[in-house]
Parts: structure tokens; C-alpha cells; sequence
């Protein structure tokens, strides 16, 4: 497969970027997204010249490392993958592909393809918590939970943190990831006691770093990997006001 | 003996925990703010030891090379966790669960220890459950559990496919609990370069910023390694690609032994390489084995889909071999008779290194919606990958380097032989013997990080409450740094022409074929010979485009892989000197005459731990008797 | 004793009440339930509109002299336009932080699927401003005195003003477009509120539906009879 790349050359954050072309000639299409530029970045370290910068670790869809913007979606353009996951066979023969990073003043680029993400470690570290220590938990069956609750707190509780909700949204909204933290903490019994303290102090931090706010536009839930849904959102509102 | 001394407490088995306990010496709250803690690794031990020394009120530094503490590897275990609950009522207990490891373990691992972490399984289900992960529960409230491989009870607590992922938020959450409080700084995106020792005792380490390429001093009184296993070690694995050795490796070099390096976990069941720029091998849980049937073609180099091959012309392998266990025998088991299939020519798939796992049984038997309900997930990531659907067609799996139980070598308190360096989790040695079993990595991992430690540690860290803050102008953080230095810019000036991944790959393949499932002799010796060669290629012909004070990620990788070269050779080391087959180790030379493996228990009951004596030099073997006094060693048959 | 009444303590400083008024949430659940109360006007205020398809001047204008003249309405008119400035403002507000929050767009632009219309609110709540201010110089200034007409007779005044086609234009336009802005408002103000339920939810995007189409239309298909028709 011949393809044409278009990507997002930043030395670091303090430089002006732009988009540089590459050419590829022989890309399979079994190859996955990060493969592909693993190829590219080897021609270019062969020829002395910088690779592109990208994170990336477990490649297989979990860890919530890559993250890119590709062709105007985040993790590109099939829903339910990561960029790690994302497969060439879905892109066509000769097709012009535009790579960019996560765009979000609070997501500011540290290189190339690579943001800084650590608002989102910040957001959680405000309160995205259940306070014990070790040692001091009840025997586990003594803490009985719903299971259509837990259940529900299971899908909220497997957002991987990439990401991709920001990128996506026209306001750089981190609303789904908190209310997906929210979400998994105030469906369950140990979750409950702290839910009002937990909520306040992550959405304080949330606007302190500088998201947007929610529109309800919906891309979010449309680009998560994860499948995350909107109706979290809802929950977090709701919880929210319940927190006053 | 010599060097090593175990420190495991007297008394009988189940009581040396809570005697080890009431007698270990404390440290004063007031003391413990002063007590500065390095923790090096974010997973399921690190996190979780950073979190609970944070609570006791040490002054905690946590580092990881990811840019946040959420995405260490941990977060990738499908399968569950274990713990002795006996919540099912079918005969658990502590005590099965430590003998099952044992006999799982091939008679390697060291009893104490394995009944320990077993005693701590039911104090790790209690905590993630308070700490908000969401096992799977029945209708009543209560937790779930599900059986996994090479056991008969169902003791594998779970959360769907992604128990790793939800244990290791709970880690994270607690982590930031105790960021929060100041009582844990933590210190993303850093590479520990080097340990600093100062008379003898772990006071430091040196990090590189990678980010800004700052080469960083950071002293503390004692020093906790986390690092994980060393899988990517054959390149194509389930692991994190980034996953490395290099901090196990240098503090190893600068005094702590290695353990039976060459005990190194071939998972069964994982997606076969498609291709050749596959960069990674992904895992498809061990769960699966419990509705999947595991078959190759009976007739040579068949080529028909899988579905065109008739039922009695399918050879269900595992289920011939092992009638007892079937398709649930354990990982180094399963693993080996796929190789032994496919090497004979039976294999499927383009590459016909691939075995089926097929599931059409199971969807006629329980229909499609309880497949789906078990392994949903699993299906679709295997199609995401593939473009096959597991509904439809068998699953087609092959073995790949999953995990290390090799490591640190490390007493009962997991101090390793440096005094204040402590190696815990999967990066040291001491609970898996010769071969892990499914869902209790998770266990050892969080037991180690959150029960063990902590409780350990004070023991060295009362003798240091007179020890002021450990400056780093010391000459041995300048040395160690100044080593440090030389090495990057050794790595810098080759200005070859090839990259550090391509090095890597070469060094995997050599790995896998000479150093991988089965082993002999004559292919170890070869092995060793050809990474002689190619680790002087590498340091001739690498090229890294650059400098080395910005970020620069094929510095990273290349660090890494100049380790593995080293690592290589002492793993080869080992798996030659260890001339029998047990757990994941099997040699050619030693197999019963239907092919299983032939433990030699009156040679090698002992724990193989290497001693660095310096550049060029060989390793220095210290040997650990196994003295098995609850056990009897017995033939490990899952016939 | 000391230690706990500390504890309590401190958990009220980390979070005066006041500090979260002025959240980004409470700004929306404000502008949710602004919208939401405008969303009441409508209807009432197309009931009255419906009057003026009469032949007789007096039923409307009795009706636009209630609602201008009895104490409650004059009460519920201050929240009315209480809810409108609210609305507007916390809009815009948060409309700046948000464009503010990506200063650097995506080359190969955003191609999330998302509720179409959810994309253009801050358009179409603009355009329905000025539609308002028209509004307002029509009909309520000259109530206030401000501008001179026929406060008296309203109905007059719609029926004359309906007969210029530039102003159908402009209205038709306006309707549309807050069609369009409804469509998504009706059921984003439910979710902003935390009400979201397996079952409501799908009968209030289907309500919303409704509305955002039955409103729109019904003032349309008053100023297109009085142009055509009248």
C-alpha cells in the first residue's frame, strides 16, 4: 500500500510546529497504526534523521499511552480501538492521511505527537479515591453490591485515561473521564461515603486546569475507545448537585 | 550457602508470618516522616508499596518511565486475581492455594514465602474491594470467582478480561490518595539509570528526565525496586513494549544476585505473528481454555479452514496428552505440547505456527450469549486484530514470553543481598519456582506491594532513624552519575546505521529459538555465541539521530536493549547450568520418554542466584537449598 | 475531642459552598434551568400568537393585555427575563472559555459523530438574539413607550408588519433556526440536570423532537397566513 502521511512535527513545546509529509511505499495492510510509523521511524533513524515522537506502550489497547488524532478522529477513524489497535486495512490505497496530536490547552505538546497529560493525574489526585488504608478493609463479602450496579460500575471503571473524550470534543471537555470515575464510585456501597467531597473537589479541578465544559455534543462518547457512555455524564451532574 | 541467608523465621509454616510480625522491629511515627523511601515502578507492587508506606508515614519517592503511575504493565492482566476465600465452599484454603503454587512452581519456589503470599491473598481481595474495584458479583452482593488454569478450585476473583487493569486503578487511586497528602512524590516519565551504594547499603538511585534528558540524583535510606520481568526480552511478547530490565539489571550489577533468570513463562495462549513488523504479541486470556478446545489438523501441512476439517479428523492435543486436565493444564504444559505440534508440522495459519482454539462446542452447548457474556471483550479484540470472528471460526493462538519468575534474588523480608534494596512483585524471584500459575501474579504483586513490604521494611529501617537525609553530593552519586553519563554518551557517538529496534528484534529471534520453550545444550552454547556478535554489532553499528538532553526515545530503547545483551547471556548462563526440566525450563536432555519434563530434584532443589563480579568476568553462582518440610516433591502429572 | 472538631473543619474550608456556585457545572445546571423555563414561555407564548388568525382584532389584544397588565404574569415576566439574560450570558461565558480551552484547532478538521445540531448552538442561539432585539423594538418598546406605535393594538401592528415579505424572510429564518437550536437544547438541559433515566430519557428526546418542531412550525405557519393570507 502506497500512503502519503501528513504529520505534526514540534521539536517541543516552546517552537512553532507544522505538518511535514512522508511517503510510504510499502505499508501492509496487517499492520497496525503504531507499526506503521515504526517502519517510518526506522527509514528515518536510518538516514540520521529525528523520528517522530509518539507515546505508546502495552499495544493492545489498554494501557491508554498512544493516542493521535488521524484523519479527524481520535485513535482514527474506527470506533472502539485505540491507535494501537487500529488496523491499515481500513485506510485505501494512495489515501492521504493527516496525523496530529491531542489539541487542548490543558493538553499542551511536549513533541511531535507526544501531549502532556497530566491533568488528567491531577484531576484524580483531587479525589478520585476511596480513603482507606491498607489493612483497615472489612472482610470483602461484608460490603454486598448490587450486581446490575456493579456491573454498570465496571463499564464506567474501564476508561483507560487516553484521552481520545478531549481530543474530540469542540470544547476540550474532560467531562466524561471524571464522570467515569464518578460514576464507578458512586454506584457502589464504598464508593458512596466520600461521593460529595470526591465529586466537588475533581470537578474544581477540572475547571482550574482549564477543560471546556460539557455541550452535550455526544463525540465523546462516539470516540472513546472504551465505549464509555454519556449517560455518566448525566450521573455526574447529578451527583454534583446532589454534593451542594 | 555462603552469601545467602534467607531469613526465613522458625517455627511451624503457617505460623512464621504472624510470628515474623509481632516480633519484627518498628519505627517510631515520629521517625518514619525522616525516612525517605525510593520506590521504583508504579504496577500492582509499586504503586501499591508506595501507597501503603505513604499511609504509615514514611516520605515516599515513587518513579515510573510511563507519564503517569495508571499505565503500568499491570494494567494488561486479563485473567483474575487469587485468593484462598474458599468462598465457594470447595475445599480452598491457604494451604491448597500454597501447594498448588508449589507443585505449580515445580518444587522451585521457596516455601515460606509461597505460604505467605498465599496468607495474604484474602487481605488483597479484602483491600481492592474497599478500594472500590469492580469484581464480578453474584445476584446476592457477593463476589464471584471462576476457575483457571492447572487448579480444582475456583478461587480467581475477576472483572471480566481486564482484572489487571481494574486492580492496578485501585493501586492508582490509593496512590493518588497518598500524592494528595504529601506523603508520596511522584516522579513520572524517569528511567533508573543506576543504583547509588554507599558502605554497602542502597542510598539512591539515577534517573534520567525523559523529557528534558536531565540525568537526576535522588537519595533516600532505603531503595524498592518494582520493575516487572524482563519478557521483552525475546522482543515479541506480551508485554509493554517499553517493559525493561535495565533497573533490575544495573542494581544487580552493583551487588544484588539474580535468581533463576532462565525461569521465563511462555504463555500459551496468545494471537499468533501475522507478520513481521508484528512489534508485540497480544495476550488472549487463560480463561479462555475453559470452554475453548485446543486442536491441530491430524494430517501433515492441511490447509483446509479449519471448518472444513472434520471432528475425527482433528487431533485435540492437549486432551489426548493430559486426559485429566485437558485443555486446563498449565501454561508451561499447554505451551510446550503447541510447540511440540507445530514443530512437527501440524500448525495452522499462513506462518503454520498456530494452533486452534475452538469454540464451536461451547456455543452449542451453552449458546451464544453466555460465550459472549464470558468473553465478549476477548472476541472482539481478537477480531480487531485478526479480522476473524471467534463465533464463527476457531481462534488461532500460539505461545509467547509472558512472564519472568526469575528475578532479584531476595530473603523473606524481599530485601535483596544489597541491605536496603528490597525487590518486590514480579522483578524479584521468590514465589513462582519454575513456573507461574494463572491469576496469581496479581496476588503476589499487591500482596508483596501493600502487605509484605510495609511490614517488612521497618525491620531494616529502625537501625536508620539516626541516618540524616541522604545528601546527594556524595562521591558515589557523582560516580554513579558520571557512569551514567559515559554510558549515554558512549550509546550517542557510535553513529552506525541501524536502530535500536532492529537490534532487538535480531536478539529476540535468537532468544525464542535457542532460549525459548525447549531448550539443549548445543542451541544454548550457539545462542550465547551469536548475541556475542551481534551485542558487537551493536555497539559498532547503532545509530541514535540527536542528542541526548531532550527527549529522544531511541536512546531510551537502546539503553535497554545494551542491557538485554548482558541479561541474555546470564539467562543462557543459567539455562546451561541447570541441567534438568522443570516448570518453564525444559532441556531437551532431560525428558521422560513420552516428552514430559524430568525434574532432577537430588541436583537442582535449589534456587540458582548469580553474583556480578565485575565486566567480562563470569557470573559467581550461590546456590539456595529448597528444603521442602510441608511438601513432598513429587512428579508434577497432569495426566 | 480536638482532633475530630479539627477534621470537620477542614473539610468545610477545602469546600466553601460559594467556590462551586461559580463552577462550571452550577454555570450549566443555571443555563439548563433557564432554557428550560423558556422553553415554557414558548408555548404560551404561540397559544396567545394563535389569536391573532382571527378576524377580529380584540381576543389578541385582550390577551397581550393580560399578560402586559396582571401582577403574576408581570412577576413571571422578571423571571422570564431574568432566565433570558442568564441564559445569554452564562452561554457566551462558557461558549469563550470553551473556544478558549483549544487555541489550536485540527488541521484535518473534527469529524466526531455528534448530535449534528449540538455542533451550531452558540450560532443558533446567536441568531435567535437578534432576532429577539427585532422583537423587542416591534412589540415591547413600543409597550414600554420607547418607540412609538400602538401599544394598544398589537394585533394592528403583527398584521402590518406581516405584510412586509423582508420580514417574513427574517422570521422564517429565525424559526428555523431555533428549531434547530431546540432540537438539541430540549434534551441537553435534561442531562445537564443529572435527569437521565432507562426509560424517560428516550420519551424526553422524543418529546423534544416534537417540540422543537411543532413550536417553530406553529409560529411559522401564523406569519406565513397573515403574509399570504390576510
Amino acid at each position: 500500500m502506497k500512503l502519503t502521511l501528513k504529520i505534526w512535527r514540534q521539536k517541543n513545546a516552546k517552537v512553532k510546529g507544522t505538518f511535514v509529509t512522508y511517503k510510504m511505499d510499502d505499508v501492509a495492510p496487517e499492520m497496525s497504526f503504531l507499526e506503521m510509523l515504526d517502519a517510518l521511524n526506522k527509514k528515518l533513524v536510518e538516514e540520521d534523521k529525528d523520528p517522530v515522537a509518539f507515546d505508546h506502550d502495552c499495544r493492545e489497547g489498554i494501557c491508554g499511552s498512544c493516542g493521535m488524532y488521524i484523519n479527524g478522529h481520535p485513535h482514527g477513524p474506527v470506533p472502539a480501538v485505540t491507535t494501537c489497535h487500529l488496523s491499515m486495512r481500513y485506510f485505501k490505497e494512495g489515501e492521504t492521511i493527516w496525523i496530529e496530536p491531542w489539541r487542548a490547552k490543558p493538553f499542551p505538546v511536549i513533541k511531535d505527537l507526544i501531549v502532556d497529560r497530566s491533568a488528567f493525574d491531577k484531576i484524580q489526585i483531587a479525589g478520585g479515591f476511596i480513603s482507606i488504608n491498607a489493612g483497615a478493609a472489612p472482610e470483602a463479602n461484608s460490603i454486598l453490591a448490587q450486581k446490575k450496579k456493579s456491573d454498570e460500575a465496571f463499564d464506567s471503571s474501564i476508561c483507560i485515561g487516553c484521552g481520545a473524550c478531549v481530543a474530540a470534543c469542540k470544547n476540550a471537555s474532560a467531562m466524561l473521564f471524571i464522570s467515569a470515575k464518578i460514576s464507578q464510585f458512586a454506584l457502589l456501597p464504598q464508593g458512596r461515603v466520600e461521593a460529595k467531597e470526591r465529586v466537588r473537589a475533581m470537578v474544581e479541578k477540572m475547571d482550574e486546569l482549564g477543560f471546556g465544559s460539557c455541550s452535550n455534543t455526544g463525540a465523546c462518547e462516539a470516540e472513546c475507545p472504551k465505549q464509555i457512555k454519556l449517560t455518566n455524564i448525566a450521573r455526574l451532574n447529578r451527583e454534583y448537585y446532589k454534593a451542594y | 550457602m555462603g552469601k545467602l541467608n534467607s531469613k526465613i523465621p522458625d517455627g511451624p509454616l503457617a505460623q512464621k508470618w504472624t510470628k515474623y510480625k509481632a516480633s519484627v522491629k518498628l519505627v517510631n511515627p515520629a521517625n518514619k516522616k525522616k525516612l525517605e523511601i525510593i520506590v521504583v515502578g508504579t504496577g500492582l507492587s509499586g504503586a501499591g508499596a508506595a501507597s501503603a508506606l505513604g499511609e504509615l508515614g514514611y516520605s515516599v519517592k515513587n518513579f515510573c518511565y510511563q507519564d503517569s503511575p495508571r499505565r503500568a504493565h499491570s494494567v494488561a492482566a486479563q485473567g483474575g486475581i487469587n485468593a484462598a476465600k474458599n468462598y465457594q465452599n470447595d475445599g480452598d484454603s491457604v494451604y491448597r492455594l500454597f501447594y498448588d503454587m508449589i507443585k505449580g512452581g515445580d518444587y522451585r519456589a521457596r516455601e515460606a514465602n509461597v505460604y505467605r503470599a498465599a496468607e495474604v491473598s484474602n487481605q488483597v481481595i479484602d483491600h481492592f474491594t474497599a478500594l472500590g474495584v469492580p469484581f464480578a458479583r453474584d445476584y446476592g452482593g457477593t463476589l464471584d470467582t471462576r476457575s483457571f488454569g492447572g487448579v480444582q478450585v475456583s478461587r480467581t476473583f475477576y472483572a471480566k478480561g481486564q482484572t489487571g487493569q481494574q486492580c492496578l486503578l485501585g493501586c492508582y487511586s490509593s496512590l493518588n490518595r497518598q500524592i494528595k497528602k504529601g506523603n508520596v512524590k511522584m516522579f513520572p516519565r524517569r528511567e533508573m539509570l543506576d543504583l547509588v551504594v554507599i558502605d554497602g547499603k542502597a542510598r539512591g538511585i539515577i534517573t534520567r528526565n525523559l523529557l528534558t534528558g536531565e540525568i537526576e540524583r535522588h537519595g533516600a535510606h532505603a531503595v524498592v525496586l518494582a520493575t516487572g520481568g524482563y519478557g521483552t526480552i525475546y522482543y515479541l511478547s506480551t508485554l509493554a513494549v517499553n517493559s525493561n530490565a535495565s533497573a533490575a539489571w544495573k542494581a544487580h550489577k552493583k551487588g544484588a544476585f539474580f535468581a533463576n533468570p532462565s525461569f521465563v513463562q511462555i504463555h500459551p495462549t496468545c494471537v499468533p505473528q501475522l507478520n513481521e513488523f508484528q512489534s508485540k504479541l497480544t495476550l488472549m486470556s487463560e480463561s479462555l481454555r475453559n470452554d475453548g478446545r485446543v486442536w491441530v489438523p491430524k494430517t501433515k501441512d492441511d490447509t483446509r479452514p479449519a471448518n472444513d476439517i472434520p471432528e475425527e479428523e482433528r487431533d485435540y492435543f492437549l486432551e489426548r496428552r493430559y486426559p485429566t486436565f485437558g485443555n486446563l493444564v498449565p501454561r508451561d504444559v499447554a505451551s510446550r505440547a503447541a510447540k511440540e505440534r507445530c514443530d512437527a508440522g501440524y500448525g495452522v495459519g499462513e506462518t503454520k505456527l498456530a494452533v486452534n482454539l475452538d469454540f464451536s462446542d461451547a456455543i452449542n452447548k451453552q449458546g451464544k450469549k453466555a460465550i459472549e457474556n464470558k468473553y465478549g471483550n476477548l472476541f472482539e479484540m481478537y477480531k480487531t486484530i485478526t479480522g476473524m470472528d471467534p463465533y464463527e471460526e476457531p481462534m488461532r493462538i500460539y505461545p509467547a514470553g509472558h512472564y519472568t519468575m526469575g528475578g532479584l534474588w531476595v530473603d523473606y523480608e524481599l530485601m535483596t543481598t544489597i541491605p536496603g534494596l528490597y525487590a518486590i512483585g514480579e522483578s524479584n524471584f521468590s514465589d513462582h519456582g519454575a513456573n507461574r500459575l494463572g491469576a496469581s501474579s496479581l496476588m503476589q504483586a499487591a500482596g508483596d506491594g501493600y502487605f509484605v513490604l510495609p511490614n517488612t521494611i521497618s525491620n531494616y529501617l529502625a537501625d536508620e532513624i539516626r541516618v540524616p537525609k541522604i545528601s546527594t553530593d556524595k562521591p558515589e552519586f557523582a560516580k554513579a552519575e558520571k557512569a551514567a553519563v559515559e554510558r549515554i554518551n558512549k550509546l550517542m557517538s557510535i553513529k552506525g546505521k541501524q536502530t535500536a529496534a532492529s537490534f532487538h528484534k535480531r536478539l529476540g529471534k535468537i532468544m525464542w529459538d535457542y532460549v525459548g520453550m525447549t531448550r539443549n545444550e548445543a542451541g544454548l552454547k550457539k545462542a550465547l555465541d551469536m548475541i556475542r556478535e551481534l551485542r558487537d554489532e551493536f555497539w559498532k553499528d547503532l545509530n541514535i539521530p540527536g542528542t541526548a538532553n531532550e527527549l529522544n526515545m531511541e536512546l531510551d530503547k537502546a539503553g535497554r536493549v545494551a542491557d538485554y545483551f548482558e541479561l541474555t547471556q546470564l539467562l543462557i548462563t543459567d539455562a546451561l547450568n541447570r541441567k534438568e526440566s522443570c516448570g518453564a525450563h525444559f532441556r531437551e536432555e532431560y525428558q521422560t520418554p513420552d516428552g514430559e519434563a524430568l525434574r532432577n530434584d537430588e541436583e537442582f532443589a535449589y534456587v540458582a542466584a548469580w553474583e556480578y563480579i565485575g565486566e567480562g568476568k563470569p557470573h559467581m553462582l550461590h546456590k539456595e537449598e529448597l528444603k521442602f518440610e510441608e511438601v513432598e516433591m513429587k512428579v508434577r502429572s497432569y495426566k | 475531642m480536638k482532633s475530630s472538631h479539627d477534621k470537620n473543619l477542614t473539610v468545610n474550608i477545602s469546600y466553601p459552598m460559594n467556590k462551586h456556585i461559580f463552577s462550571s457545572l452550577s454555570k450549566k445546571f443555571m443555563m439548563a434551568l433557564a432554557g428550560l423555563f423558556l422553553l415554557l414561555f414558548l408555548p404560551v407564548h404561540l397559544i396567545i400568537n394563535l389569536m391573532l388568525l382571527k378576524s377580529v382584532p380584540e381576543p389578541f389584544n385582550r390577551a397581550a393585555h393580560f399578560m402586559a397588565t396582571f401582577p403574576v404574569i408581570k412577576i413571571i415576566e422578571i423571571v422570564l427575563f431574568i432566565a433570558i439574560l442568564i441564559h445569554i450570558f452564562w452561554g457566551i461565558f462558557l461558549q469563550i472559555q470553551n473556544w478558549l480551552a483549544r487555541p489550536v484547532g485540527y488541521a484535518g478538521g473534527n469529524k466526531s459523530e455528534t448530535s449534528f445540531f449540538s455542533r451550531f448552538t452558540i450560532w443558533t442561539g446567536s441568531t435567535i438574539l437578534i432576532f429577539l432585539v427585532l422583537h423587542f423594538i416591534n412589540f415591547y418598546f413600543i409597550r414600554l413607550g420607547l418607540v412609538p406605535g400602538h401599544p394598544e393594538n398589537f394585533y394592528l401592528t403583527a398584521h402590518n408588519l406581516f405584510k412586509i415579505p423582508a420580514y417574513n424572510y427574517i422570521y422564517l429564518v429565525c424559526f428555523v433556526l431555533l428549531g434547530l437550536h431546540l432540537f438539541h437544547a430540549f434534551s441537553s438541559a435534561f442531562r445537564t440536570l443529572g435527569l437521565n433515566h432507562r426509560i424517560w430519557t428516550p420519551v424526553v428526546n422524543v418529546v423534544a423532537w416534537i417540540y422543537a418542531i411543532l413550536i417553530p412550525a406553529g409560529f411559522a405557519f401564523i406569519s406565513l397566513t397573515l403574509w399570504l393570507f390576510r
